[in-house]
């Protein structure tokens, strides 16, 4: 803000022998609300973040660190390199790029060779962010960005057998007795699976038809990815977010709703199925995607309509590559496609004025 | 005291907005105190919307207080009177807490002058009958409200004659009284509203004659809880009621009174006239009520001297021209760790440079800030949060016409409907980068160039 100093004002009565105060002018309003700034959004994310942090750390253990700390670690220092290159001031404290460290960590697999969430990191922060001018220019989510960069690189790191190779390292994750489909159990009444040692629940379902039970998925005892694994732990940050207003509830609410009818409607095309609209809901990376990844405010709408429809069309999109394409999970490319029609949406949605016609 | 709820069609409150907090308690409890006589005034010529008047006195004239100085031809502008007794200067020129430049008549103070209790009595007190009021005519309603020189006393200073006249193509069915004062730390009206509200009732029935209105309605904030019993024992055999507004900020924005009292929506573009409404401030009705009554033109106005850089907040009957300087010396002066003095509220009023600018019909208080007060976090890019969107009581997009303003992009600006913009600064007090949202539109509103 211009503000300039004004010299001298002088004061007669009561303050002859105290300093006069110096006036400044500039323009109003001149209140501002300083319980919230960027910064502070940025640590609302971060201290949503931790119950999906706790959780990782219970069932992945030194794993999720390994890979926390390979994230946010790249993230920072390429963020800091890049500023000292544009000859910026180094904002790592505003958080954003721990912000996408942490993101991507979680929404990676536990086990990868080094190089891996390491090139993702500096491809989230370079290609994802700086490129387009930092913190707020950019279009797509960063950390989405460089998840999709190893996905497609290394899709032998990265992709489904990613999940599953040297589970043996893991003795602590109790194997988890998957519920088999209706038509399964006609067919093998013991057939009980091994979910844990098999594959992510959604490839589990998507390659051969076994079910895990929703208790697991809601706790998080399964594999997956780091953050994905546990509802209940995106539910209890993402509903921190929501009320701390940092994630626009509208987001999650559309995706949501979108999930939930096709998974209804799909549910009721295959009424025997053991995959129901809850699995769907509560499996793979939606209530994550929903609360953590759709809500970045920089690439998401900002009207609220704008926010609902973006929130509709990232849940639409998740379930047409769910139940369409070769993938077992979607939610990082939906969030990038919805990225895309970003400018679109806000274009669509400009509000009408109050009493305009 | 009590707590009225509101049984009116109004939702009692308007859509967005913001609460910012409302250290009204600084000067609530301060009674209406008379200003001596300053040893003298400067009185600006162009103290409303309108044309600028044109000076009628000459230099050396002795003045009596209450004496026309000023006046113009044109429909939409108000006559201006001597606020003290004494003796006029050479025209000079004052410049406005806004920035604008205007000609004043300097008046220096006689020895003659009436006292503190004469003013207050004249001004505010005696007896306001709510009865009788049939011998006034509407017409002379108006024209006693154009030959006071009464203005708005709300901030805008509107002509207040303008609005009333009567306008068969726009019949007005309510005339609403906006004793919200939303914006934080002032308390002028609200010490009105306690201490005198008797005025404040016989000029809104006043206005309703003037416009024809059927429903006489007074708005105030539920903050204001010992205003609204006040007013409704005042109101007590009339048809004057009391609407009781949720306390948000810009509650007493016309608009969004006007909403929140009666659920109408006032067009984009257009005026209260629209939907069949006249909003006046409770100042302006008390003033309007002394212009019938007595014949008297607008020389003295309530003004809130607050904040936590001044020593003693007060509120204080004013003549108009006194000096910013002499309200704030008269309340102790300021504090050393005084860093902004603003005309107005903390939300829409102006920072002055100079403290020797007169106060006008339209300064309804000072309010004085200290740098804690003022502090603002650095700004940050946008990131697009929508904190704006959903603070904007006119429904906009703050931040993509701010922006486009900073780049002088007048089609997106327009697109965003920048014209619709009231500048009540909710954008700005909200936004999480500390952008300069309300500042930069009102920048693009002035640069921006007329179809």
């Amino acid at each position: 803000m211009e503000e300039e100093a004004k010299n001298n004002e002088t004061m007669e009565s009561a303050a002859e022998s105290k300093p006069a105060p110096v006036l400044h002018v500039a323009p109003g309003p001149h209140l501002q609300d300083t319980n919230i700034t960027t910064r502070r959004m940025m640590v609302d994310v971060l201290i949503g973040l931790a119950p999906v942090v706790v959780a990782a750390s219970i069932i992945f253990r030194q794993y999720a660190w390994q890979q926390l700390g390979l994230c946010v670690g790249t993230c920072c220092l390429t963020e800091a390199i890049c500023s000292a290159i544009r000859r910026k001031p180094i904002p790592i404290l505003d958080f954003s790029a721990v912000i996408t460290g942490v993101i991507l960590a979680l929404s990676l697999p536990w086990n990868m060779p080094v190089f891996v969430p390491i090139i993702g990191s500096a491809v989230a922060i370079v290609v994802g962010k700086v490129i387009f001018g930092g913190l707020g220019q950019n279009i797509f989510n960063p950390a989405m960005v460089g998840r999709a960069f190893v996905m497609l690189s290394f899709a032998g790191a990265v992709g489904a057998p990613a999940y599953v190779q040297h589970l043996d390292k893991m003795p602590w994750l109790e194997s988890v007795h998957a519920a088999p489909s209706q038509t399964l159990i006609a067919a093998n009444a013991d057939d009980h699976i091994d979910a844990t040692s098999n594959a992510t629940p959604m490839t589990a379902w998507k390659e051969s038809n076994r079910s895990t039970m929703l208790s697991a998925l809601f706790l998080g005892n399964t594999i997956g990815s780091l953050g994905e694994t546990s509802a209940l732990a995106c539910l209890i940050g993402g509903v921190f977010l929501c009320l701390r207003k940092t994630a626009s509830w509208q987001i999650p609410t559309g995706m949501l709703i979108a999930v939930a009818v096709i998974a209804g409607i799909a549910n009721l095309c295959d009424s025997g199925a053991a995959w129901t609209l809850l699995h769907e809901l509560l499996g793979g990376a939606v209530l994550f995607g929903a609360f953590f990844i759709a809500t970045d405010p920089v690439t998401s709408p900002i009207t609220p309509k704008g926010k609902f429809i973006f929130g509709l069309g990232v849940g639409v999109f998740v379930m047409i590559i769910r139940l369409l394409s070769v993938y077992p999970e979607g939610v990082m490319f939906a969030v990038l496609l919805m990225n895309a029609v970003t400018p679109l949406i806000n274009r669509w949605t400009v509000p009408k004025p109050l009493g305009a016609k | 005291m009590t707590r009225t709820a509101t049984t009116f069609s109004g939702e009692g409150t308007f859509p967005h907005g913001v609460h910012p907090p409302e250290r009204k308690g600084l000067a609530a409890d301060a009674a209406i105190e008379v200003l001596p006589t300053p040893a003298q005034v400067n009185i600006p010529l162009l103290q409303h919307v309108g044309a600028t008047c044109v000076s009628i006195v000459k230099p050396k004239q002795e003045l009596t207080l209450g004496e026309r100085i000023a006046d113009s031809e044109a429909f939409i502008s108000a006559p201006i009177h001597a606020g003290i007794n004494g003796t006029a200067g050479m025209q000079s020129v004052a410049t406005l807490p806004n920035g604008r430049h205007v000609p004043a008549v300097p008046i220096k103070a006689a020895e003659e002058q009436p006292t503190a209790e004469e003013i207050f009595k004249d001004v505010l007190g005696g007896d306001w009958p709510t009865r009788g009021l049939e011998q006034y005519a509407p017409e002379k309603i108006v024209e006693a409200a154009k030959t006071a020189g009464l203005v708005g006393q709300g901030g805008a200073a509107f002509p207040t004659h303008v609005k009333l006249k009567y306008n068969p193509e726009k019949p007005i069915d309510t005339i609403l009284l906006n004793g919200c004062e939303c914006e934080p730390y002032l308390t002028a009206d609200y010490r009105m509203m306690v201490e005198t509200p008797a005025p404040i009732i016989t000029g809104a029935l006043l206005a309703a004659r003037a416009c024809s209105a059927k429903r006489v309605l007074i708005a105030v904030e539920d903050n204001k809880p010992l205003a609204v019993d006040t007013l409704q024992q005042a109101a007590k055999g009339t048809d004057v009621r009391v609407v009781v507004l949720k306390t948000k900020y810009p509650q007493g924005g016309e608009k969004q009174t006007i909403f929140a009292a009666l659920g109408r929506i006032v067009p984009q573009g257009g005026l209260p006239l629209d939907v069949g409404v006249v909003v006046i401030n409770v100042g302006t009705a008390a003033a309007l009520a002394r212009a019938v009554l007595r014949g008297k033109p607008l020389t003295h106005r309530v003004i809130c001297v607050t904040g936590a850089g001044i020593v003693k907040p007060k509120n204080l009957l004013a003549p108009i021209g006194a000096s910013y300087r002499d309200l704030i010396d008269y309340c102790g002066g300021l504090k050393p760790t005084a860093t902004r003095v603003i005309a107005g509220g903390p939300m829409m009023g102006f920072t002055l440079g100079n403290l020797d600018t007169p106060v006008t019909k339209g300064t309804s208080g000072v309010t004085v800030l200290t740098e804690e007060d003022t502090r603002r976090p650095a700004e940050t890019n946008c990131v697009r949060c929508g904190r704006c969107v959903d603070a904007c009581p006119m429904h906009l997009v703050p931040t993509r016409i701010a922006l486009a303003s900073r780049g002088k992009d007048w089609d997106l600006a327009k697109k965003y409907h920048i014209t619709s913009c009231v500048e009540c600064g909710c954008c700005a007090y909200v936004c999480p980068a500390s952008l300069p949202l309300v500042q930069l539109i009102r920048m693009g509103k002035a640069q921006m160039p007329r179809e």
